[in-house]
């Protein structure tokens, strides 16, 4: 059976933020031809080809893996080779704005090196020694857990949406942010890994800024529970460390 | 051809983000005015055998109806809600679901994704009062004995009482309230970040604690609409206590069925 086309307008308005900064810079309004089955990038690379060659757009996979084209459409951060034209109201303008959290280098580029500079601070994976016969063994049930975190591609949209330095840029240097928990937890709760990153989590990258407001999990475009899955078990163990009373008391009275 | 807007808002979404921010706000408040109102009554909270969820336990030598024999004694002249409404309360202050939907809703920090914070300055559960919120797991525990005893109050509520003075095994639309009540209220408390901590998310070797992986998969799947729970006990709470104030009102008549009554 063939699948009926795409019904909708021949043509859409997209509003493409254009500029070097944001204080000059101003949203650019693109009317376009699309096509049945066209994603936002496509529209843009059409954009493009048509009245803004010099449109500054970064991308290079075009299948949701690379984590590049990143951007906020229509006010929220999505990946632009992965959000269909189809899912979005076409009957007003398309706007597409670079990611608000990072500094802007031209159009929809922005500078992500705050992320690789964080990643510097998480110490690496140090494995226990390995067993008698010479080899390390980990469990299906254990590779599963933090097998989830390592989908992440880097897109840094849960950078993006987090407002914790979002919308406060002086928390950047105290806080690592969603991106940098899931790599914490993925470290932390692998099986092999021997080094100790709680107390790092809560006095050098900031877990406690974290409000659980879970906006990161919604723009998640690998569905990895960020929230559930690594912030709030990394909040419980910092909970283990310094805060519960009970685990203290255990302590004095019975030793580590 | 490209025109240049000069486009300054608050948020550039366009969906209705604020309705989600806005109902919770509102079942929060009307949830707060109501239980407060009904927590200081100190009547209307019991009728045979139904005990309205915010009195139990009850404790105090003026309870209409005891749960336990009377730990605080004829002193006490107020209403026996105020010795234990502080447990379930500081359980969901502190849960992560409600603190999720108490900074939208209230703090507005932020109140949507990708709407910017109402304040200018943010430092998260870094200091005090917010530090606070990581007592959460000693909230749990009480909150876990909570369930038991409204589980108990809600067998109880199966039992109807007879002319001769005995009781008589039934059913009646409180009955049915109050288990569905308790229900709900265990899936939520079961479903908690912290149970599912403690009872596996602390290991990182699952295969060494079998059992432990059980239950941590369990409590997971549980986990997975907690938020839902969340609101769906605090309804059901809410409910449970206005049916048996109504009818201890007279303003309805429970339906029921008493078997050998």
């Amino acid at each position: 059976m063939t699948k009926a086309p795409e019904a909708g307008p021949r043509e859409v308005t997209m509003r493409v933020w254009r500029g070097e900064d944001r204080a000059s810079g101003a949203f650019a309004d693109h009317r376009v031809a699309v096509d049945p089955g066209m994603v936002i990038l496509d529209v843009l690379f059409r954009v493009q080809a048509t009245s803004a060659p010099d449109l500054a757009v970064r991308w290079n996979c075009k299948a949701g893996k690379c984590g590049s084209c990143s951007a906020e459409v229509n006010g929220r951060p999505r990946l632009m080779c992965m959000t269909r034209l189809s899912s979005l109201p076409l009957d007003q303008p398309i706007t597409v704005a670079p990611m608000a959290t990072f500094p802007l280098v031209r159009d929809l580029v922005t500078d992500v090196s705050f992320n690789y500079e964080k990643a510097k601070t998480i110490p690496a994976f140090r494995p226990a020694p390995k067993d008698a016969d010479g080899t390390r063994r980990m469990y299906q049930e254990e590779v599963e857990r933090v097998q989830e975190f390592h989908k992440c591609i880097e897109c840094f949209l849960c950078q993006d949406v987090c407002h914790v330095i979002r919308d406060h840029e002086e928390n950047k240097e105290a806080f690592a942010g969603p991106r940098f928990f899931v790599r914490l937890a993925a470290l932390e709760m692998h099986p092999l890994d021997t080094n100790d990153r709680i107390e790092l989590a809560r006095a050098k990258h900031g877990l406690g800024y974290c409000n659980i407001t879970k906006c990161c999990t919604e723009v998640c475009p690998e569905d990895i529970h960020i929230t559930d899955n690594a912030i709030i078990p990394l909040k419980e163990r910092v909970v283990t460390e310094f805060y519960d009373p009970l685990v203290w008391a255990k302590r004095r009275l019975l030793g580590r | 051809m490209a025109t240049m807007t000069a486009l300054r808002q608050r948020t550039l979404r366009r969906d209705a983000w604020w309705i989600e921010p806005a109902f919770l706000f509102v079942l929060f408040s009307a949830f707060v005015v109501y239980s407060f109102f009904a927590g200081i009554a100190n009547a209307n909270y019991f009728v045979d055998p139904y005990l309205s969820p915010f009195y139990s336990p009850c404790i105090t030598a003026n309870c209409a109806h005891l749960t336990f024999g009377p730990i605080v004694g004829t002193w006490w002249n107020l209403a026996p809600a105020i010795w234990i409404v502080g447990f379930p309360l500081s359980f969901r202050l502190t849960c992560y679901y409600y603190r999720k939907a108490y900074y939208r809703s209230f703090f507005q920090a932020p109140a949507a994704c990708t709407v910017p914070d109402a304040r200018s300055k943010y430092g998260g559960e870094t200091a005090f009062p917010l530090v606070w919120q990581n007592i959460h797991r000693l909230t749990w525990y009480p909150a876990v004995i909570l369930v038991f005893i409204l589980a108990l109050d809600a067998v109880q509520a199966f039992w109807f009482p007879t002319a001769s003075g005995g009781h008589a095994f039934g059913i009646g639309l409180g009955s049915l309230l109050m288990t569905v009540n308790v229900v709900l209220l265990a899936l939520y408390t079961f479903g908690c970040h912290f149970c599912r901590y403690l009872f596996g998310g602390r290991l990182d070797r699952f295969h060494l604690r079998p059992i432990a992986f059980r239950l941590y998969s369990l409590i997971s799947a549980l986990n997975l609409s907690h938020g839902r729970y969340a609101i769906l006990s605090l309804v059901s709470v809410g409910l449970t206590d206005l049916y048996v104030r109504l009818l201890s009102l007279g303003v309805i008549v429970d339906p029921r069925i008493v078997f050998g009554g």
